[in-house]
C-alpha cells in the first residue's frame, strides 16, 4: 500500500434524540492511500453516507454528531477543526460528489459561475482566469462545447451532463481527496461507463485519492484498489479489492456476492439472505449479522467479534474467521 | 410454497404454440404544446413502432436506457395508457379498443408490479385489506372465502399469516414488494408486467423477490414482461430479451444468443459497459461518446447513429427495419441488411 493520505480511527457518529440513539457509524477504521481508490459497499443504512459526511464535516446537526474517533488527513485531525477551518478544508483539500447532482448545484447560477466562484474563493484567481480554468475543467470531463456549457444553467443539462459538471467542479480545486457517494446510481449504464472512465483518468493524471461509495459490487470490482464492506455501522471486512473478491472471508460479503445475478455465469437460483438488517437504534449485543448468518453459533449472539487482521492487510470481523 | 389450486384452475386456455401477447407496430406519441396559444408543435415519440410476442409461461425482459419507452410500452399493454396506433393482441383478441366493463374484466388477467412498493400501497390499509381489495371490488367470493384466499396468498409470497393485521410501513422493502405481488396475484392474472420491480431493493433482498417471481411462474404458468435497466437481472429472469433505444426495438432475441452474440452496436456497448462483480475483467469496454438524444427530436435514419461507433452513411438517412437475423434473433441495424 502507498503512503496513507487519510486515516479514520474508531469513528463513531450517532444521532441522539430524547427517545433514541441511532448508532449510524459505530467504530469504523480504515485508511486511504495516496492515489488509491477505496471502495465502500454495504447494505442500505449501514452507515456509508454518514461515514463520508463525517469526513466532510457535514453530519446533520444538532442531533447528529461525531461522538468519538479521529479523522486524520495527513497529520491534521479533521474532527478537532472549527467550522471555519473545515470550510477551508472542503474547498481545498477534500471534495465530494453526490448521487443527485441537482442537490449540489445552484439552479440560479450558470455552470461557469459556479465553478469560477469556487476558484475565486479558494484559489484567489481573477474572474477571467477562473472562467478560463472552468472551461478547461469542463473540457477535461468530456464536454466538447465547453464554451457554451459554462453559460448554461443546471436544468439545461441532462443527468449525465450534470454529473460530469459536478465532477469538474469537485476537481477544479485539485483536492487531495475526492469522495463520491453513489456517483453513478442515477445514471444509465453507458453514461455510467463514461463517468467511471473519467474518474479513473483524473486519478491517474492528478494522483487524487478517491473514496467511492456504492451498493453496486460491479462498480467496486472495476474501480477500487482497496475496499471495505460495512454492515450495521461497522466494518465487517476490509482489504485490497483483489483479496476481498478473490478470498472472500466474511459470511455477509460471501452472501452478498452469492445473491446477485452475474452476466457471465448462469445461476439457477440466487442465494437470498434471510431476514432484515437490525435497526441502528437497537443493535444486538453480539455480531450484528448473527440473525441472518447461516453459520451462526451461540458465541456469535453473546459477544461482538473484533475486526482482526487474518491475512496480511485483510481484516475480518467474524468469530469463525481467524488467522 | 402452498398449492394455490384456485389460481391454476382458472388460468386462461390457450392453444399450444399460440401467443399470449402479440404487440404490433405499437406507437405512443405525447403531443408537445408550445407558445401562448398552446399549439401542437411536435411530439415526444416515446414508443415508435414496437413489435414483439410473448408465449404463455414465457418471460420477456426489456432493457434500455432511461427514457427509451420501456414503462410507456408496459403501460399501454396494461391499458392504463391509450396507444397512438398499433395493435395489442391478448389471447388472440385485439384489446387496444376495449373499454368499460369489458376492459374491467380483461384487467383481471394482467397486473403490474412497480419499482416503489411503498407508493403503490395505501399506507392506511392493513395488509389483509390491501390484498383483499381487488377481490372485494370484483366480487370474488364471500367474506369467508376472501379471507381464506388472502391467507393463501400470504403463504404463496412467503409472509407469515399475522402479516395481515400489520401496515405497510412495518415491513422492509423486500417484504413490501411481496405484499404488492400478493395483491397483483389476487385476481389470478395470466400476465404480470414488472416495471423495475427489484431496482429499489437492497441486493440481499432483491434475490428473495427474484426467486419468488421464478417460483410463481413455475407454479402458475405466469408470463412476465420484466422491465429493468439491470442487464444481469434481466438475463437471470428472462427467456427472451428486447433491447430498446429511443422508442424503438433495436434487437430482440432469446437470451442465450443476445448475451453471447449481441448484434446491434448499441447492445454491444450496453453489455460491455455493465460492470461485473469480478476482478480483472478481460472484456473490452466500448465507451460511447455523446449524450442520449431526446425522443422529441429523434435523429434521422437510425436513432442510434449519433453515438454509434460503426455508423455508415446509410444510417444517417434510412431507418433500419427490425429483420430476422435467424429464427431466434431479430435486429434493426444496417450492418445486417
Ligand atoms: N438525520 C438522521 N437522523 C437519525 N438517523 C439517521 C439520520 N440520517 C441517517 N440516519 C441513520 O443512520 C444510519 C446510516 O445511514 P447512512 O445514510 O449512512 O446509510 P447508507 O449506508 O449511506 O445507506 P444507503 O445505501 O441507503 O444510502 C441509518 O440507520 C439511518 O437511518
Ligand atoms: N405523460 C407523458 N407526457 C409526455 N412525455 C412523456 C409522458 N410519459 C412519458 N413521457 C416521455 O416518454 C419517454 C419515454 O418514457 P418512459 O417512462 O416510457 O421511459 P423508460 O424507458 O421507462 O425510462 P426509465 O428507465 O427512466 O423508467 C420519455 O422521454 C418521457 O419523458
Ligand atoms: S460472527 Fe457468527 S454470526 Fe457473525 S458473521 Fe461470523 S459466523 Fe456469522
Ligand atoms: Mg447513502
Ligand atoms: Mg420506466
Amino acid at each position: 500500500m502507498s503512503e496513507p493520505l487519510l486515516k479514520v480511527k474508531n469513528l463513531k457518529t450517532y444521532f441522539t434524540s430524547r427517545h433514541s440513539q441511532v448508532k449510524a457509524v459505530d467504530g469504523v477504521d480504515f485508511v486511504v492511500g495516496k492515489g488509491r481508490v477505496l471502495g465502500i459497499v454495504g447494505e442500505s443504512g449501514s452507515g456509508k453516507s454518514m461515514t463520508s459526511l463525517s469526513i466532510m464535516g457535514l453530519v446533520p446537526g444538532p442531533q447528529g454528531k461525531i461522538v468519538e474517533g479521529e479523522i486524520l488527513l495527513e497529520d491534521m485531525d479533521l474532527v478537532k477543526l472549527s467550522d471555519k477551518q473545515m470550510e477551508n478544508v472542503r474547498g481545498n483539500l477534500v471534495s465530494m460528489i453526490f448521487q443527485e447532482p441537482m442537490t449540489a448545484l445552484n439552479p440560479v447560477l450558470t455552470i461557469g459561475e459556479q465553478i469560477s466562484e469556487m476558484l475565486i474563493k479558494h484559489r484567489s484567481m481573477r474572474k477571467s482566469e477562473a472562467m478560463a480554468k472552468a472551461i478547461e475543467m469542463l473540457r477535461s470531463v468530456g464536454f466538447a462545447r465547453a464554451e457554451q456549457i459554462v453559460k448554461e444553467y443546471p436544468h439545461q443539462l441532462s443527468g449525465g451532463m450534470r454529473q460530469r459538471a459536478m465532477i469538474a467542479m469537485a476537481m477544479s480545486c485539485e483536492p487531495k481527496l475526492l469522495i463520491a457517494d453513489e456517483p453513478t446510481t442515477a445514471l444509465d449504464v453507458t453514461i455510467q461507463a463514461q463517468v467511471l472512465e473519467l474518474m479513473k483518468d483524473l486519478r491517474d493524471r492528478t494522483g487524487t485519492s478517491v473514496v467511492l461509495i456504492t451498493h453496486d459490487l460491479g462498480v467496486i470490482a472495476e474501480m477500487a484498489d482497496d475496499m471495505i464492506v460495512m454492515y450495521g455501522g461497522q466494518v465487517v471486512e476490509s482489504g485490497t479489492a483483489d483479496d476481498v473478491f478473490e478470498v472472500t472471508l466474511h459470511p455477509y460479503t460471501k452472501a452478498l456476492l452469492a445473491s446477485i445475478p452475474v452476466i457471465d455465469e448462469e445461476r439457477d437460483r440466487l442465494y437470498a439472505i434471510p431476514g432484515t438488517v437490525p435497526s441502528a437504534a437497537n443493535f444486538p449485543v453480539g455480531c450484528r449479522f448473527a440473525d441472518r448468518c447461516s453459520l451462526v453459533e451461540t458465541r456469535c449472539r453473546e459477544t461482538m467479534p473484533e475486526l482482526q487482521e487474518v491475512r496480511t492487510g485483510h481484516w475480518v470481523r467474524c468469530h469463525l474467521v481467524t488467522k | 410454497m402452498a398449492e394455490l389450486q384456485m389460481l391454476s384452475q382458472d388460468a386462461p386456455v390457450s392453444l399450444p404454440g399460440e401467443y399470449l401477447l402479440e404487440v404490433k407496430n405499437l406507437k405512443k406519441y405525447f403531443p408537445i404544446h408550445g407558445g401562448v396559444l398552446r399549439r401542437h408543435v411536435g411530439d415526444v415519440k416515446a414508443v415508435d413502432d414496437v413489435s414483439f410476442t410473448l408465449k404463455k409461461g414465457e418471460t420477456l425482459g426489456i432493457v434500455g436506457e432511461s427514457g427509451c419507452g420501456k414503462s410507456t410500452t408496459g403501460r399501454m399493454i396494461m391499458r392504463v395508457l391509450d396507444s397512438t396506433s398499433g395493435s395489442i393482441m391478448f389471447n388472440g383478441k385485439d384489446i387496444t379498443k376495449i373499454r368499460g366493463n369489458h376492459l374491467r374484466t380483461l384487467r383481471q388477467q394482467f397486473q403490474m408490479v412497480f419499482q416503489d412498493p411503498y407508493s403503490s400501497l395505501n399506507p392506511r390499509m392493513n395488509v389483509g385489506t390491501l390484498i383483499a381489495e381487488p377481490l372485494v371490488v370484483n366480487h370474488k367470493g364471500s367474506r369467508a372465502e376472501i379471507r381464506d384466499e388472502v391467507a393463501r396468498l400470504l403463504e404463496v409470497v412467503g409472509l407469515s399469516p399475522d402479516a395481515r393485521l400489520r401496515f405497510p410501513h412495518e415491513f422492509s422493502g423486500g417484504q413490501r414488494q411481496r405484499i404488492a405481488i400478493a395483491r397483483a396475484l389476487a385476481l389470478r392474472p395470466s400476465l404480470i408486467v414488472a416495471d423495475e420491480a427489484v431496482s429499489a431493493l437492497d441486493v440481499s433482498i432483491q434475490a428473495q423477490v427474484l426467486n419468488l417471481l421464478a417460483d410463481l411462474r413455475k407454479e402458475f404458468g405466469l408470463s412476465y414482461v420484466f422491465i429493468s435497466h439491470n442487464l444481469a437481472v434481466v438475463k437471470h429472469i428472462s427467456d427472451r430479451v428486447g433491447v430498446m433505444y429511443l422508442g424503438r426495438m433495436a434487437e430482440i432475441a432469446d437470451k442465450k444468443s443476445l448475451y453471447a452474440n449481441p448484434l446491434h452496436p448499441y447492445t454491444q456497448a450496453l453489455l460491455s459497459a455493465a460492470p461485473e462483480p469480478k476482478r480483472h475483467q478481460s472484456r473490452e469496454r466500448i465507451v460511447l461518446t455523446g449524450d442520449v438524444p431526446s425522443p422529441a427530436k429523434p435523429p434521422s435514419g437510425c436513432a442510434f447513429h449519433t453515438r454509434c461507433p460503426k455508423v455508415m452513411d446509410v444510417c444517417r438517412v434510412e431507418r433500419p427495419e427490425l429483420i430476422a437475423y435467424n429464427d431466434q434473433h431479430q435486429v434493426a441495424c444496417h450492418l445486417y441488411s
